[in-house]
């Protein structure tokens, strides 16, 4: 029996890998995607499959280009604000954030107390809207259709209209100014979030009945892409792909970024590394981060949200160059700046945390059947917005 | 955790001949950077990344700039990596390689056998900015696709004119137009 490749694929042949000596085929290559509802946008992979078992899957980027960069580095500071939203669509807040940090490490900028304060609470609101929606998606991938992402989309809602209410827009809010905020929070809205937060403890309780100790999930995730602390720090993998690998690095502990020192939260750990571990990790990240809120809420001054002295518009940085990194939902997110002292920056660069924690798919998908590779990606969390700037 | 000057004098000390400077950072970061020349560059990467005192096991973040030739400084291309500890919890140490020029010699040693997390990124470097790692294991195009002539991310890129658009009624976009139809052999629209 021949071990090449089917003569219907012309591509250059695999490198073939013989699973058994006496029951194999001909390897089968399958394009999954750019449109599959499995890939959360448009994502491709080229998986090479022996029956059904992954022999050699190969990402395939770039349907969603639009050269970010170039277009950054064609544009004000301030331009490129709105622009940030677009990356990461679920998670404009921390985009914002993690802009507005850099611009600030370039131009020494201070940020007041309350503003520092609301960004805490936006992040963290993010933070669990994303958390939310990853462990709907993650199940429906599974195959539970409906449910469990209806209850997560039903939460989100929530905190979009929040976000609406303070910014005016649900997901593109550009909301965060290098040297504050943009706009204060309008009556009421410290106690709606606060209302918010005191449910969503309940929230939690009840969905992780609904999901936690399910028998399906467990069998579905539980073993399945196992990542080893020392490969993910190799390959650079962030954010709660890193920490359910066991790897104690969250840069809110790390940097002390913003005003998260002041807070008392704990960093959850997994131990196994696998996919049941990477939903797990999110769902105690929730339980930290509504803490983490009901400290803010309750601590927020009163006061400025703008440092007086900040230029938007016609703002010039001094010749230099800097990295600001916030910890995103989804891993580190940072923007790399430099300046030649002119209006728009000379170089600006994105990382994107999900562009680089896909560096080791093809590794936790080898050996496992296709059907586990769509379990795999959907725990890694990625939203093709930044993966492909 | 040391300063680049001080890693830098390490770094003499360790590998006699090989090219270190510090390239300062004016601005108020302050986070200055080393520029290592090509000889050396992979062993270097390999010690500060196993260096007891360092332990740079995480390489975040992989970029290119383009810097096109003016007076008094040749053009190159120039890759930043941004180092950090995940073991320690410091950083960061900031790594640049500089290119010879921006035509023919383009190469500079891939970091991906050093730290894994370079190989997408190093291969969007070797997209955008059209610089090339010997010694990456799977150098293609990542995100444009792979006939695809020149890199966007350069400052002298000039834009294809070879789609098809309807242009806005902008004096520029009409002027445009204009010129992409006398070229394409097409008479003005309606």
């Amino acid at each position: 029996m021949s071990l090449s490749p089917s003569p219907l694929f012309s591509a250059p042949g695999p490198q073939v890998r013989a699973v058994s000596d006496e029951f194999h085929g001909d390897l089968l290559e399958v394009s999954m995607g750019p449109h599959h509802p499995s890939t959360h946008g448009v994502f491709r992979m080229m998986a090479t499959l022996d029956g059904e078992t992954v022999v050699k899957l190969k990402p395939v980027f770039g349907y969603l280009h639009r050269n970010h960069e170039k277009i950054g580095e064609g544009t004000s500071y301030l331009g490129s604000m709105p622009y940030t939203d677009r990356l990461d669509y679920l998670c404009s807040m921390t985009n914002n954030w993690a802009y507005a940090l850099a611009v600030e490490s370039l131009s020494g900028q201070a940020v007041p107390e309350r503003a520092q304060y609301l960004r805490v609470i936006l992040a963290e609101l993010t933070r669990l809207l994303n958390h939310t929606c990853l462990a709907g998606f993650l199940l429906q991938d599974c195959g539970a259709s409906g449910t469990p992402l209806m209850y997560a989309f039903r939460e989100r809602e929530k905190i979009l209209d929040l976000f609406e209410s303070l910014s005016g827009s649900r997901m593109m809010c550009n909301y965060q100014r290098f040297g504050g905020c943009r706009t204060d929070a309008p009556p009421g809205w410290l106690e709606a979030a606060a209302a918010l937060v005191g449910g969503y403890g309940a929230f939690l309780d009840e969905y992780e009945a609904l999901l936690t100790g399910n028998e399906i999930l467990m069998a579905r995730t539980q073993g399945v892409g196992r990542l080893p602390a020392a490969l993910a720090i190799s390959a650079g993998v962030t954010g709660p792909m890193l920490r359910a690998a066991g790897v104690d690095y969250d840069l809110r502990k790390v940097d002390g970024y913003g005003f998260y020192p002041r807070f008392e939260f704990r960093v959850p750990l997994g131990a196994h590394g696998d996919t049941y571990d990477r939903y797990m990790v999110r769902v105690l990240e929730m339980r930290e981060s509504i803490g983490i809120l009901q400290q803010a809420l309750r601590g927020i001054p009163a006061g400025p949200i703008m440092d007086p002295k900040a230029r938007l518009r016609g703002f010039r940085a001094k010749p230099g160059e800097a990295y600001g990194r916030i910890e995103g939902p989804k891993g580190e997110i940072g923007f790399f700046l430099i300046s030649e002292g002119g209006p728009n920056p000379y170089r600006y660069r994105v990382r994107p945390p999900s562009f680089i924690n896909l560096t080791i798919l093809e590794d936790l998908c080898l050996g496992h059947s296709i059907a586990d590779t769509v379990v795999i990606l959907g725990s890694i969390d990625i939203v093709l917005g930044e993966v492909d700037r | 955790m040391e300063s680049a000057a001080q890693i830098r004098e390490r770094l003499v000390a360790a590998f006699p001949g090989a090219s270190v400077e510090v390239v300062v950072n004016p601005g108020p970061a302050a986070q200055d950077s080393l520029l290592l020349g090509p000889d050396r560059a992979r062993a270097i990467a390999e010690f500060l990344r196993d260096d007891p005192v360092l332990r740079l096991d995480f390489c975040s973040n992989v970029t290119g700039v383009d810097w096109p030739a003016r007076e008094a400084r040749p053009g190159c291309l120039e890759v930043v990596y941004h180092l950090y500890s995940m073991a320690r919890k410091h950083g960061p140490v900031i790594l640049r390689q500089r290119t010879a020029d921006r035509a023919d010699q383009v190469s500079v040693p891939s970091l991906t056998p050093v730290w894994r997390s370079c190989e997408f990124q190093e291969r969007e470097v070797f997209d955008l900015f059209g610089v090339v790692f010997p010694g990456h294991p799977d150098l293609r195009r990542i995100l444009m696709w792979d006939g695809f002539k020149d890199h966007p991310l350069r400052k002298d890129y000039v834009e294809p004119d070879d789609y098809e658009w309807e242009p806005t009624a902008h004096g520029e976009v009409l002027a445009k137009a204009r010129r992409h139809q006398a070229a394409a052999g097409e008479g003005p629209g309606p």
